[in-house]
């Protein structure tokens, strides 16, 4: 099984060199452009490779890119932005990337940039992440020092250059629209779309925001075409994809794997099952914006086309496991706590919406629950769906919470009818505080 | 008033954008590391250089989670406190610290030693609970294991 995007990543946690990323083959690609791939040619090879963003949306990379500007006429600067932000709960595939390879997101964001010819890239990496700043700084330096970024490259006239911005810390600025607002030094509301970034964005000028691990895949891309990248999956989307699971499992962790490997075999094979004593009960497949999934879900692959909408979407692919020792209406008030907390403020019903949410939910932890609770809390999963909020992190926010109202719907009940939490004594958990 | 070195690192931060304003965050974070926090004289200075009002950065800085706008202690703790490292007991974990060293989540110690915040999921999931204290990351802490850890901030 290849595994392109890690195959070569140090198992005791050291970085890359450059020496090392350039004798695997690193920015090996960079000749192709100077031998004549142009930045359309590019742009096809993605486009057929069937690239779907890795940043929970799965947006086509290719389609994204058709819509920047091109040309001596289009505006100028134009850039390309790598979204490291991952503050999605559960997720940590960035960093390991990050991490383990630095030089491999250099040579991505250099390869974007020729495609949407775009001549400046920051990096937006969240500022938790000191060890991967601290190995992109270098990285940089050292494609700088090579001159991969800042010359121009042979043949091409192309000249990149690339900035590390490390963030102030809120989750909301992972949304590419927030994201422009914090790079350009402004509080991490979300803009109004259209006009979308591919022809306003930073600056007023066209932008790409890319997630991370996304453009890890570009060079491998260009370096072995596109059949190539889609039989690295055994779905119609292309290429591998970093599963990873959290929670009660025997063995924690990530893994590269063809994109449609299903829960079950990340659960059993890779993690080793369920950890000793508890039971498995349900899964957020890919970070916690997304919905529950159990075990008749376990079987389906994971991928971007294959998750009937009905029952969810495959979100970062970083599974958070539910057991059976874990209340599940204590479980999901964690989760929208963390959106409470991080909403930006901006809309009224994402602000006002999910504190309320947060606060029904502790009442039945607390015991003060009622049937009329339980509806309230149905209803705001209709008043803060898609459409009705100015960004997706409030529709992303009752995607646990609609599910779990479905699968777990007897636990909501228990709580009523027993005045308190069924787990409060049996499990290890301290009560918890809104 | 800025030192001379303040003020070269904040020009270097320019460089990166193309105008002042947005090396804002950058500002912040960079004179936030030699000062602790930033204070309104802070604010002022910084404000000053990057041609903006102090009330504009002001909206920018409590944005923020990572900008201190109230003195914090030697070292801060960032305890994780979502949803991977609650089904592992980060919440035990922040008992234990209350009870050894008398702090609650957005406090400091008495001795000014440390201060402890709650954190949004630190990408440690998979050896959770995940802490971070000043720029170093802790993963599988139990309450045993944190007196040991936290010792080594003095
Ligand atoms: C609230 C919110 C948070 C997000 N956080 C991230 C993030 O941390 N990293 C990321 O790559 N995308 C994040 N996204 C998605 C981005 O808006 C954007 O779609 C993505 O970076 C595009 O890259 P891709 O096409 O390569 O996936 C977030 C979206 C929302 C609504
Ligand atoms: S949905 Fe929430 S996070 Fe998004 S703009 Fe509205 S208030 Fe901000
Ligand atoms: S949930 Fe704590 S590190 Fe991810």
């Amino acid at each position: 099984m290849e595994r392109p995007l890690t195959q070569h990543i140090h198992p005791d946690g050291t970085t890359r060199t450059l020496r090392e990323y350039v004798k695997t083959g690193g920015y090996r690609c960079l000749q192709r452009l100077s031998s004549g791939l142009a930045p359309k040619d590019l742009q096809r090879l993605v486009t057929d490779a069937g690239l779907r963003g890795r940043g929970g949306g799965g947006f086509l990379t290719g389609t994204k890119w058709s819509f920047v500007p091109m040309g001596a006429d289009a505006p100028k600067p134009k850039y390309i932005v790598a979204n490291g932000d991952e503050m999605e709960p559960g997720t940590f595939k960035d960093r390991v990337l990050m991490e383990g390879d630095p030089h491999g997101l250099v040579e991505g964001m250099i390869l974007a940039g020729y495609a949407i010819d775009a001549e400046v890239g920051y990096i937006f990496l969240r500022g938790e992440y000191h060890l991967s700043a601290q190995r992109l700084t270098e990285a940089i330096a050292e494609a700088y020092a090579a001159g991969y970024l800042g010359t121009p490259l042979p043949g091409t006239g192309f000249r990149f250059d690339l900035h590390l911005h490390a963030s102030a810390g809120r989750y909301i600025c992972g949304e590419e629209t927030a994201l422009i607002n914090a790079l350009e030094g402004k509080r991490a509301v979300p803009r109004a779309k259209p006009p979308f970034p591919q022809t306003v964005g930073l600056w007023g000028k066209p932008t790409v925001v890319q997630n991370v691990e996304t453009l890890y895949n570009i060079p491998h891309i260009v370096n072995q075409g596109s059949d190539w990248y889609h039989r690295l999956s055994r779905t119609q989307d292309g290429g591998t994809k970093i599963y990873g699971i959290s929670g009660r499992v025997a063995n924690p962790g990530w893994w590269e794997l063809p994109l449609g490997t299903t829960a079950r075999e990340v659960l059993e094979q890779h993690a080793g099952g369920m950890a000793d004593g508890v039971c498995f009960r349900g899964l957020l497949p890919g970070g916690i914006s997304t919905a529950f999934m159990t075990e008749e879900h376990l079987d389906l692959p994971l991928d971007f086309s294959s998750i009937p909408p009905e029952i969810g979407r495959l979100g970062t692919a970083t599974m958070i496991v539910l057991d059976d020792h874990t209340c599940p209406v204590g479980f999901v008030l964690n989760l929208e706590k963390f959106f409470a907390r991080e909403s930006c403020g901006w809309c009224t019903p994402c602000r006002e919406g999910l504190p309320w949410v947060a606060k029904l939910l502790m009442s039945f932890e607390e015991g003060r629950a009622t049937s009329e609770d339980l509806s309230l809390l149905k209803m705001h999963t209709k008043w803060l769906a898609p459409g009705h909020t100015f960004c997706g992190l409030a529709p992303g926010a009752m995607a646990p919470l609609q599910s779990a109202l479905k699968y777990f719907h007897d636990d909501f009940e228990r709580h009523i009818s027993t005045r308190g939490c069924p787990w409060s004594k049996k499990s290890s958990q301290q009560k918890v505080l809104v | 008033m800025l030192s001379e070195i303040e003020r070269r690192e904040l020009e270097d931060a320019v460089k990166h954008y193309p105008d002042k304003r947005g090396a804002a965050i950058d500002a912040l974070l960079t004179i936030q590391r030699r000062r602790g926090w930033i204070s309104d004289d802070t604010l002022f200075e910084i404000a000053q250089f990057l041609e903006i009002t102090a009330e504009d950065l002001d909206s920018v800085a409590t944005f923020y989670n990572l900008v201190f706008r109230k003195p914090v202690g030697r070292h801060v703790a960032f305890m994780c406190d979502s949803i991977s490292c609650w089904i592992k007991g980060c919440e035990q974990v922040q008992e234990q610290i209350k009870k050894l060293y008398d702090v609650d989540l957005g406090q400091t110690t008495s001795d000014g030693r440390l201060t402890v915040l709650p954190i949004a999921c630190l990408g440690q999931c998979e050896r959770a609970p995940a802490l971070l204290i000043d720029q170093d990351v802790y993963g599988n802490v139990t309450p045993e294991k944190i007196e040991q850890i936290v010792e080594k901030y003095k």
